[in-house]
């Protein structure tokens, strides 16, 4: 994409094009949105895990002054789910509740007090059924199922993957290291809570304002569940206050409030409260791994093979693209010849989990990074160098047939180490002081869409008139990371504009083209390259009106600092105004689209679909820990790291994001757990999730973060507009390995899963005092019913990225 | 939005006015100063008082005197105790460690002594407790945490208690027959729903501190803000011009339903120097004496396992020895 010439905007640290709304707190989130003859709703939620719903008496409430409507299952006969594969929820539940917080019965009323006092009012009658509560249960009790769909019994999806012979590879190496892992599972927790609110229109049309990140995949999604034309539902994300993934779903209130609003003619509004935003959920799934992975006594890779056991929750959510997620990015970072994976999702009776930050990449990268910490010490390498010595080859392809293209990493190694003083401090610290290291890498971008479609994942339409402005028009959503100062700055730089002059339109399903969304890191690249191709085709026809004023052929005209000029004559020009009524006279009203479809991968297996991205970015960590070896007690006192952005668009942004992920990854190592509890069995059935509440969910506060160094490589990728990767989930993920990896160093301890808490670390100093294996971690992996693998010959074996025989390897190796 | 359930509010200008309204309305009425416990226990529907008497109109409460010791009013807020320059060094330290900023500009002293007793099976929605049939301490039967314990365990959390009571505090009780100074270790039961020794008519309205000791507060808890402790170590000596301990109060927080002063701990202290083996031993005695249970954060064997190291800290401090890298790494802030 266009890169020539010197960038004027790109690169430069700015304030963001909405921060002065944001922090004199003008922005408008939904539930900020008051419209004439609102009413509220509240959901009554499941007091039980896992039950029957026999009857539901609702008299009561209907009576109780201020209430409007009661709704119920009976009023949503059609499922939904977020993924075409995975339509399993039900906005109220039709039947059966499968969490504590599964959402039963819906009361419409004037105000959020009188709805609250209705929900005591219905009487619910329940039969309660067995609960499963983690995924062994699940495996050991296919009875009684939580759903009737799924792979098997309790089981949601179960797969294998093998890229080339591993156990033959495996057989070959100098040392195989079989390791177990465990990663607790954690929500997003951002401040917003989720908040829609739904009004008819008087034609019976109907537009949702919503906290979301998908207003597209919820423009279809609640076409279906309403049973309506999607041309007759307009969906607005608003401007979400924080996302993570955990507003990337269709959520059963914002179709109960669109129902609702629909039966009464009236706006109807509901926001969520903290409990309520904790079983929401769709956050990191808990995932139990085994990885077993051969490396030669230099330290090169020859194989791995690895397991995960995912704790879906109740429902499917985006979980069947999660479980891809915990193997399939396993291959990009270092160089792999042979590889497989073997992946199940189990249903437990927890509110579901889906993606978050790092979507199923976060667990297996942990398992990963501390693994090469302990093959870097049994090999009596530097953990550093041996990671250097095995980064991933730019423009090549891994063996589950991803395409690399850029590849940062060994700079970012180089820096992160440089910028730290690494050589002088690892194992170099004295007792209870130590340093350690972790690398990572993600999508910029999905290559595929949830459902299955050829069409652009990204347009944007751009609009120009004789008043000198310029409005670009998008469906991509500012969550807070700052999609709209991308698109600003994207078509400033084309236009030789001031982002600020720019007016940004997005996230409106009835006004801007359809982009998918703020997931999977995608937006800078896709929304970036259409409104790229947007800017330049607006550019041309300005050019052209242009040029025949001043006289010189387009070609020869720079668009900068809002004028048209002769490139080398400045004093021929014209204001961006008057070379824009020029165009309008010349072509009459002016417009432009763009749109962006990312490259076809090469893997042509079934699942060689999810992977696949346009550019990938890579980080590396460095953290520095104290431990006081008395009472395992914590303290992160510096971190560094370094990430391949390919080109910054906005520094200020860029850091912004690179530190919230190390603030969310600080807070995976050693803190956020979304952790149950159940009573008794003999007195209780309760299963409820611990502690739903920002009070005693533990998050670090700004007195717990500590310093810094952020360090942003830039190494222009050319799928990328501009060159520019993502900068959003890939920082997160070295941070929990690269804590872990700093402890051992410290106090030679391993913990093998997360969170590091201090009495995890405690024992493990105990136990190394008593001379026994000095490890706190899962210890054994359950047997799991895998499937046999599907088979695919790495590029390099003569693959030709289809399913082969196993035999076919024969001839080559 | 969690919303408070509805209350009449009343607003009275002296103690002897409010304690009539106390008196007058009976248990259906509770005490109100900053409400930063108070309001949120009352949107989780832990209390519902039909009237809310309000404390913050009563200008002697924000009194402050200074004699031979210091007495605090007890509306007082946290950030006022925090800049007086007159505040012991314990309570200072305790008070700097409530939740947030914010909640210390509102929260008073008063308020952070009589605290609710807290437990993970109670500060949840009423939806939640719903989800477990409620516990003993709200609603219920069992104590969820114990279940034969036939009496509640919710655990105290106030930090300002333990350093009251190891600096020898005393708090003035007002009600409309009078009013009574007792011992701040006597304003507590150790009992997780009846866990005041203030009679329901009474306001506490005065806190009054003997000068004369070197003290010193030590918080176990996982962040450096917001969180309530799950430890509290408060020790205060008296030294001879030879170093040698002539009065001692060890008293520990977060460690059963109300805040306790150590009698054997203290008593061990007296007539000796703070040598490495003394603070060993007594940190023994001080640790001998947390019984933590698993209704709060953190594991709790992990946190009875790091009592003595806790108290070894506060006795080290008092010793003079430079605690201030351990108090970062603990407290995440220069306490």
């Amino acid at each position: 994409m266009s890169t020539q010439g010197k960038l004027r905007v790109i690169g430069k640290a700015r304030r963001r094009v909405d921060g002065r709304a944001k922090v004199t707190g003008l922005t408008r989130f939904a539930d900020d949105i008051v419209l004439p003859r609102m009413l509220h709703c509240r959901l009554l939620r499941s007091p039980h895990p896992h039950a029957e719903i026999l009857e539901i008496i609702t008299g009561k409430a209907e009576k109780l002054p201020g209430v409007h409507l009661i709704l119920t299952g009976k009023d949503f006969p059609v499922t939904f789910g977020i993924m075409p594969v995975a339509q399993d929820e039900y906005p109220l539940a039709n039947g059966r509740v499968r969490y504590v917080g599964d959402p039963i019965a819906a009361v419409i009323a004037k105000d959020e007090q009188t709805a609250t006092e209705a929900l005591d009012l219905i009487e619910v009658k329940f039969k309660q059924l067995k609960t499963i509560s983690n995924p062994e249960e699940a495996l050991q009790n296919p009875e009684p199922r939580i759903h009737d769909y799924g792979d098997q019994g309790n089981i949601h999806r179960i797969q294998s993957y093998e890229f080339g012979d591993v156990d033959e590879a495996l057989a070959k190496s100098d040392h195989v290291f079989d390791d177990l892992f465990f990663y607790e599972g954690n929500t997003h927790l951002p401040i917003e809570q989720h908040a829609s609110v739904a009004a008819p229109d008087g034609e019976g049309k109907l537009t949702l304002w919503s906290s979301t990140q998908v207003p597209h995949y919820i423009h279809r999604a609640l076409a279906r569940a309403l049973q309506m034309p999607a041309s007759h539902i307009r969906v607005i994300a608003c401007p979400n206050g924080g996302g993570f993934g955990g507003k990337c779903d269709l959520h059963n209130h914002e179709i109960v409030v669109s129902r609702a609003a629909l039966k009464l003619g009236r706006p109807v509004k509901i926001c969520l409260n903290r409990e309520e935003v904790f079983y929401m959920h769709r956050g990191r799934h808990p995932v139990l791994m085994r990885m077993r992975t051969g490396v030669t006594k230099d330290g090169k890779l020859t194989g791995m093979h690895l397991q995960t056991l995912l704790d879906g929750g109740g429902y499917g959510s985006y979980g069947p693209a999660s479980t891809f997620y915990t193997g399939v990015l396993q291959t990009v970072t270092y160089e792999l010849p042979r590889y497989k994976f073997d992946a199940c999702r189990a249903f437990t009776n927890k509110p579901p989990c889906g993606p978050k930050r790092g979507h199923g990449t976060p667990q297996p990268r942990f398992g990963q990074e501390v693994q090469l910490d302990k093959i870097a010490e049994k090999l009596k390498l530097d953990p550093a160098e041996l990671r250097l010595n095995i980064v991933a080859k730019p423009d090549t392809l891994t063996a589950n047939w991803l395409k690399i293209g850029t590849i940062g990493l060994a700079e970012c190694i180089r820096q992160a180490t440089a910028r730290s003083d690494w050589k002088k401090k690892f194992r170099k610290m004295g007792p209870g002081r130590g340093i350690g290291i972790a690398c990572s890498s993600y999508l910029s971008g999905a290559g595929l869409p949830i459902y299955w479609n050829k069409m652009p994942h990204s347009g944007v339409q751009l609009l120009a008139d004789r008043s000198g402005q310029v409005t670009v028009f998008c469906g991509a959503t500012e969550i807070g990371q700052g999609s709209d100062d991308v698109l600003a700055a994207m078509v400033a730089e084309v236009l030789g504009m001031d982002p600020y002059d720019i007016r940004c339109v997005t996230g409106d399903t009835a006004l801007t083209p359809v982009d998918l969304g703020s997931y999977s890191s995608r937006v800078t690249v896709m929304m970036g390259n259409a409104a790229i191709q947007a800017a330049e085709k607006l550019k041309a026809q300005i050019a052209e009106a242009a040029g025949e004023q001043l006289e010189v052929i387009p070609s020869r005209l720079s668009f900068s600092d809002g004028r048209v000029f002769v490139t080398e004559n400045s004093n021929k020009s014209l204001s961006f105004k008057e070379a824009v009524e020029f165009a309008e006279v010349k072509f009459g009203t002016l417009g432009a689209v763009g749109s962006y479809t990312p490259p076809r991968a090469p893997g042509r297996y079934k699942g060689a679909g999810v992977g696949p991205s346009p550019a990938y970015s890579y980080s590396a960590c460095v953290v520095e820990v104290e431990v006081d070896q008395a009472t395992g007690w914590i303290a992160v006192p510096k971190i560094w790291i370094a990430h391949d952005i390919g080109r910054t668009v906005n520094p200020v942004l860029a850091r912004g994001q690179v530190e919230g992920s190390v603030y969310m990854g600080l807070a995976e190592a050693l803190m956020e757990e979304q952790v149950f509890r159940r009573l008794p069995p003999k007195m209780s059935h309760a299963l409820v999730h611990k502690i739903p509440s920002l009070l005693e969910y533990k998050s670090p506060t700004s007195l717990d973060m500590p310093e810094i160094d952020t360090i942003l490589i830039e190494d222009p990728d050319p799928n990328c507009p501009f060159g520019a990767k993502e900068a959003g989930q890939g920082p997160l993920l070295p941070v929990m390995p690269a804590v872990a990896n700093a402890i051992f160093d410290a106090v030679g301890v391993r913990i093998d899963e997360l969170p590091i808490t201090p009495d995890k670390v405690l024992k493990a100093l105990e136990l190394k005092a008593a001379g026994k294996n000095p490890r706190v971690g899962p210890e054994r992996f359950p047997l799991v019913p895998y499937p046999k693998s599907i088979f695919v010959l790495p590029p390099w074996e003569g693959g030709d990225g289809k399913e082969s025989k196993r035999d076919d390897a024969v001839a080559v190796v | 939005m969690m919303r408070l359930p509805w209350f009449d509010y009343r607003a009275p200008r002296t103690v002897a006015e409010a304690a009539k309204i106390l008196a007058g309305e009976g248990p259906g009425a509770m005490l109100i100063a900053g409400g930063t416990d108070l309001l949120p226990n009352m949107k989780r529907r832990h209390q519902t008082p039909k009237v809310l008497v309000s404390l913050r109109g009563i200008p002697s409460l924000k009194s402050f005197s200074n004699g031979s010791g210091v007495a605090f009013g007890s509306g007082l807020t946290l950030t006022e105790v925090i800049r007086n320059e007159k505040t012991p060094t314990a309570l200072y330290q305790a008070a700097a460690q409530v939740a947030t900023v914010h909640l210390r500009n509102s929260g008073t002293l008063g308020g952070n002594l009589c605290l609710d007793t807290r437990c993970t099976y109670y500060n949840q929605n009423h939806e939640w407790r719903k989800a477990i049939d409620f516990c003993l301490k709200k609603d219920g039967d069992i104590c969820w945490v114990a279940t034969a314990s036939k009496r509640c365990v919710a655990v105290s959390s106030t930090d300002t208690a333990p350093a009251l009571i190891a600096l020898n505090a005393k708090v003035i009780l007002e009600g409309v027959p009078g009013q009574r100074e007792i011992p701040v270790e006597n304003l507590y039961r150790n009992d997780g729903i009846d866990y005041l020794s203030r009679k329901p008519d009474e306001i506490l309205t005065q806190i009054s501190i003997p000068g004369g000791w070197e003290s010193t507060y030590w918080k176990l808890r996982r962040r450096g803000a917001f969180d309530f402790p799950i430890l509290g170590v408060a020790i205060a000596l008296q030294f001879s011009s030879e170093k040698i301990i002539q009065e001692a109060r060890v008293a520990l927080g977060a460690a059963a339903s109300r805040p306790f002063l150590l009698e054997k701990a203290s008593e061990f202290l007296k007539g000796k120097k703070l040598s490495d083996d003394v603070i060993a031993e007594t940190s023994t005695l001080i640790a001998s004496r947390a019984k933590p249970l698993d209704n709060t954060d953190m594991d709790l064997y992990w946190r009875k396992e790091v009592a003595d190291d806790f108290a070894g800290y506060a006795l080290r401090e008092l010793r003079g020895d430079d605690m201030r890298a351990t108090r970062l790494r603990i407290a995440r802030f220069a306490v």
